[in-house]
């Protein structure tokens, strides 16, 4: 019994992990439409922010929380400079988006290696996050799982928040919904494109600095998670947040119950094939955004 | 029309190249072969000697440091004269964390830049893909790496431990420990899975109980399941034959978990002190790992080993088990080569038994017969410095026995 | 100015594929020591699938991100075959043997020693996954972006599940130490050159092949599905099932690139199937120019050569040059390399002599 709840929990924090690394692609790839592949080199760059932090900031509770803004900042900007120099001239050509930033993630993580060194580098975590709390019995949960829940539900309050009532959040709803009837009310699409990619590569960022407590913090870190990331935006849904929300913990939960069961070997194939299943039944995602256009 | 000269131009085509593959066929399987390789390229004042290491990709997380390593042995050969009077001309290949990419460069460095030897490869399954290129040229590989044995290529010199030298021993350890029972954590691929079959037959010979057995994709950093699964089994220990990445996910969510070193140990054979830096003190301190080197092991040879590395790649850079192997192995093939008075590969292959060499892990002597080393084993426990201390060796090298010929209760795995 | 341009497409067509025959089967094997043409014959392979992505993605608009599992289909049939051939009547492949906890070959081993049925799976097995996939996922609609993630994916699931059976798959390690090619013996340089010369003689018949699906009335629908799928329904087409042609033929093409790359290679392992891999077969496609029937087998080309160049040269620092590559390319040159003779073209006769431009006019309309 202990071991089916404590499964639950893990289960409902995979999905948490992958919501984190996901809400920035909801962003991109999801209000967008654009697949950038240098996402997982944006959320090694939050990472690797956390580190540098390190070196001058030696209470590892304090440069953690410290790494968190400073993070976003980094891949934000990483974000925004890719948006200017490529990105906003392919939005036309979503597929060949996918190309020519999955280039730049090759550039990315050889710029790494070239920096830090080939190896993984080492973050210090602050004592209470490497330690779990009890529930009674042999039941714990892990303080560092925890923290990136409660990390995780924050950003998705703070992001639906910014997106219903501020200015720019309507904006960039609006841009969504109708790019030419936004630019015809005046507003400044290319701008708003390029505030929303700051935002989304940012959240990447956050992502980076949250996955020090769980992973290796190294070259090709955001390689191996990419793709699961993308394919928690497409069953959700583009244009929604909450399609990903929903998505992200039911396939965390899905992964759980069928590894404790088989091996992640196989729950890693019975999610994609659950997957497949899916768009079959919902080839638009479980959520999508009503629209009067064609194609 | 068109159509119809469409079709024939597509049939042209076929016919063409059926006509000259039938006019070029060349011998069959099982006739005896005449191809006798490509001859290294000795005739300067310089040999050239290959280094296949990934640069790029995945492993390249541990294969710089052993091409490092390596570096470091050729540049104090050619300090100290070279051999045989010529100087060690490196050429650096980047295998790219790609099998089939370090076969193409295997054969390039052999045919192209006809190197007197080829020092590298990490993975099996690295090894398994250049094996092939290494015997139809008859070239020789060094490869540093501990192994899952079941492996003697006659071209292939194995300078990591075998599976009797590292895997062995860190269970006879165990055992002499008192534990009655362990988990089985590994990376799925060749080396874990093998691993694991010793690990299992020695269990059972030895009454030692196997509660569980789990292997994570390669890359994967996601052990919430498998650490609970860990958990709920109360086994006594755990072995642990994951690799790279792996392990730094594994160890932080293991510690997370409420698991200790004192409460339920985990024996490594994948991480050394490289892996160490990467993942942490505050999750390792106190686990276990079975090597045949540390840098704390103690010796003129391994002092001098140290301090020369340091001084060329930085103080913080620590020395490992394979970076010591792959910097033996340019040792041993200069002894050999200069027992054999040439760079013949086959003269250098007759002249390897009983080749030894003072190395940082003590005296190492090569087994001409399976072409490995012998070995001390080492268990080792990690300490609050990122420094991985002795707690136990072999008491001399031990004879490789790559097929664990002479391990009873392991008869039946190849 | 240009003599090619005035003749009619036939001529040109019987020009260019006799260029290729000379290039490929004289000039090359003449030039190229054997290491070399052994190198030229694995980016032939992979030329072949870039020849099957040109048409599903440059003329169907499908970025088929997961042609790495086709070629994989196809290999691993192929070097069953090999392997089950090397290893004798009767007896197990020698990694079986080694790494398996098997008393006997598996019975979906089994009916890969026949070279009939292996030969004929090599493109048919992919075929027929790309059946299933591809009427389930195009008849629902799912497209562009998804259907780009949703191929890798199943790049990604097909190697997990390839890695997780290593007794029968040979896992991670793939199956290498292929020694014989239906009784030649592959060490044996001889038999590699004949390899080579196989793999170029397909090549040539897939182009030929794809130059006429291309010039059918198929390939006008293709085009036109790219291009706008809800008005080809309107004009009462079914767009999934032309679609699911091109799809098809595509991961044929991939199948028997895979088949072809194990005996000129020697190995075929999970590493050549997932993602990576399935994206730098796309990314030749895109540096060659996706839509022109030669761009995608150049760009291939170009791309493997340069990574084997490259990395010889630069073995630190290739990863940037690949990387700006690939950048540079597909971000200001979306035609690929075989637009850049056409813009030189058009640069040459912006300048003088105008009065000729007027006859090429006309020449082109009475050759279309």
């Amino acid at each position: 019994m202990t071991v089916i709840l404590g499964q639950l929990f893990t289960g409902v924090s995979i999905g948490a992990v992958l919501l984190l690394i996901a809400l920035g692609l909801a962003l991109t790839f999801g209000q967008m439409n654009v697949i950038n592949m240098a996402h997982g080199e944006f959320i090694m760059a939050g990472a690797y922010t956390t580190y540098v932090l390190q070196q001058t900031i030696t209470d590892a509770g304090l440069s953690l929380l410290v790494a968190l803004p400073v993070a976003f900042a980094v891949a934000g900007a990483m974000g925004v400079l890719l948006e200017w120099a490529l990105i906003r001239r392919l939005y036309t050509r979503p597929l060949d988006t996918l190309l020519v930033t999955w280039g730049v993630s090759l550039m990315l993580q050889q710029l790494a290696r070239d920096i830090f060194g080939a190896p993984n580098v080492q973050t210090k975590a602050p004592d209470i996050l490497t330690e779990s709390t009890s529930l009674g019995a042999d039941l714990s949960i892990a303080n560092s799982r925890l923290f990136i829940l409660g990390l995780v539900l924050l950003a998705v309050a703070a992001l639906t928040a910014a997106l219903k009532f501020t200015p720019l959040g309507r904006r960039i709803r609006a841009v969504v919904q109708n790019r030419d009837l936004a630019a015809v009310s005046g507003i400044p699409t290319a701008r708003v494109d390029r505030l929303t990619f700051f935002i989304g590569s940012g959240l990447a960022g956050v992502a980076g600095v949250a996955l020090t407590l769980l992973g290796p913090i190294g070259p090709t870190m955001g390689t191996n998670i990419i793709i699961d990331a993308f394919l928690v935006v497409v069953v959700g849904g583009i244009g929604q947040l909450k399609g990903s929300v929903i998505v992200a913990f039911v396939l965390g939960m899905l992964q759980a119950m069928v590894e404790y069961l088989t091996t992640l070997s196989v729950a890693k194939v019975i999610v994609f094939i659950a997957i497949v299943a899916f768009l079959q039944w919902r080839p638009q995602g479980l959520f999508t955004l009503r629209t009067r256009s064609l194609a | 029309m068109l159509r119809f000269h469409r079709r024939r131009l597509a049939a042209c085509s076929v016919a063409l190249a059926a006509a000259l593959a039938i006019s070029a066929c060349g011998s069959k399987t099982g006739e005896s072969d005449s191809t006798g390789g490509v001859t290294a390229d000795t005739s300067g004042d310089t040999v050239k000697v290959g280094l296949l290491n990934s640069l790029s990709g995945t492993m390249a997380i541990s294969e710089v440091t052993v091409r490092d390593a390596i570096m470091l042995a050729v540049e104090e050969i050619n300090a100290a004269g070279g051999v045989l009077g010529k100087k060690l001309a490196p050429v650096g290949e980047d295998g790219a964390s790609d099998w089939p990419t370090f076969a193409e460069k295997a054969e390039k460095l052999i045919k192209v830049d006809r190197v007197a030897a080829v020092f590298g490869c990490w993975t099996s399954a690295s090894r398994k893909a250049v094996k092939p290129v290494f015997e139809e040229n008859k070239a020789l590989l060094f490869y540093p790496v501990q192994y899952e044995g079941l492996e003697q290529s006659p071209y292939i010199f194995y300078t990591g431990a075998t599976t009797n030298q590292q895997i062995v021993p860190g269970l006879d350890y165990l055992k002499a420990q008192g534990k009655k029972s362990v988990y089985l954590v590994g990376s799925d691929y060749v080396f874990p899975r093998t691993a694991n079959k010793i690990i299992k037959a020695y269990a059972e010979a030895n009454g030692l109980k196997v509660l569980g057995e789990d292997y994570a994709p390669l890359g994967s950093t996601e052990f919430g399941t498998i650490v609970n699964k860990v958990k709920a089994s109360k086994a006594e220990a755990v072995f642990n034959t994951l690799n790279g990445d792996s392990n730094v996910a594994f160890f932080k969510e293991y510690k997370s978990a409420g698991l200790t070193a004192a409460s339920m140990p985990v024996v490594s054979v994948s991480i050394a002190e490289e892996e160490v830096k990467s993942i942490g003190t505050q999750y390792l301190a106190g686990q276990l790992t079975a090597w045949n080197y540390y840098q704390t092991t103690t010796g003129a040879a391994n002092d001098k080993f140290v301090k020369a590395y340091k001084a060329k790649f930085g103080a913080d850079k620590p020395t490992s088990d394979p970076m010591e192997a792959a910097y033996v192995s340019v040792y041993l093939w200069k002894a050999m080569v200069e027992k054999a008075g040439s760079f013949d590969v086959e003269k250098v292959k007759g002249a390897s038994n009983g080749v030894t060499f003072e190395a940082p892990e003590g005296l190492v002597t090569i087994d001409g017969a399976t072409q490995h080393i012998h070995k001390t084993a080492r268990i080792g426990k990690i300490g609050d410095d990122g420094l991985i201390t002795e707690v136990w060796n072999s008491g001399g090298p031990v004879k490789p026995d790559p097929y664990l010929k002479g391990y009873p209760g392991a008869s039946g795995l190849s | 100015m240009n003599p090619l341009t005035n003749l009619s497409p036939r001529v040109r067509a019987w020009l260019g594929f006799g260029l290729g025959a000379v290039v490929l089967f004289a000039a090359a094997p003449a030039l190229l020591t054997d290491f070399r043409l052994s190198l030229l014959a694995k980016y032939l392979c992979f030329a072949i699938v870039a020849v099957g992505i040109g048409l599903a993605w440059g003329r169907g608009g499908l970025l088929t991100l997961g042609q790495g599992v086709f070629f994989g289909l196809g290999g691993y049939a192929m070097a069953m075959h090999l392997k089950l051939a090397d290893a004798g009547e009767g007896n197990m492949p020698d990694f079986m043997e080694l790494y398996g906890q098997l008393d006997e070959l598996p019975a979906w081993w089994a009916p890969f020693a026949n070279p009939v049925f292996a030969l004929a799976a090599t493109v048919l097995l992919p075929m027929l996954v790309a059946f299933g996939l591809g009427s389930l996922v195009f008849r629902r609609r799912v497209r562009g972006a998804y259907f780009a993630i949703l191929s890798q994916a199943l790049a990604a699931a097909m190697v997990i599940l390839l890695i997780g059976q290593q007794g029968t798959t040979g896992g991670t390690n793939g199956l290498t130490d292929i020694e014989g090619f239906f009784g030649y013996d592959l060490d044996d340089p001889v038999n590699q050159r004949m390899v080579y010369f196989i793999i170029a003689g397909v090549l040539l018949a897939l182009l030929a092949l794809t130059r006429q699906l291309m010039h059918s009335r198929y390939g006008e629908l293709l085009v036109a599905v790219r291009d706008s799928e809800e008005r080809v329904r309107f004009l009462g087409y079914n767009p999934a099932n032309v679609k699911l042609v091109a799809y098809v033929v595509a991961a044929g093409m991939a199948g028997l690139a895979g088949a072809l790359f194990v005996p000129a290679v020697g190995i075929i392992s999970p590493a050549l199937i997932g993602i990576v891999p399935s994206i730098e077969f796309v990314i030749g496609v895109a540096v060659g120019g996706r839509a022109a029937l030669l761009g995608p087998v150049l760009g291939a080309v170009a791309v493997a050569w340069a990574k084997t160049a490259l990395s010889e040269r630069f073995p630190g620092t290739w990863t940037y040059l690949q990387g700006a590559m690939f950048v540079l390319v597909v971000a200001f040159l979306p035609g690929g390399l075989a637009s850049l003779w056409g813009l030189l073209k058009r640069r040459r006769e912006a300048t003088p002599p105008a009065p000729e431009v007027g006859e090429r006019v006309l020449v082109k309309e009475v050759a279309a």
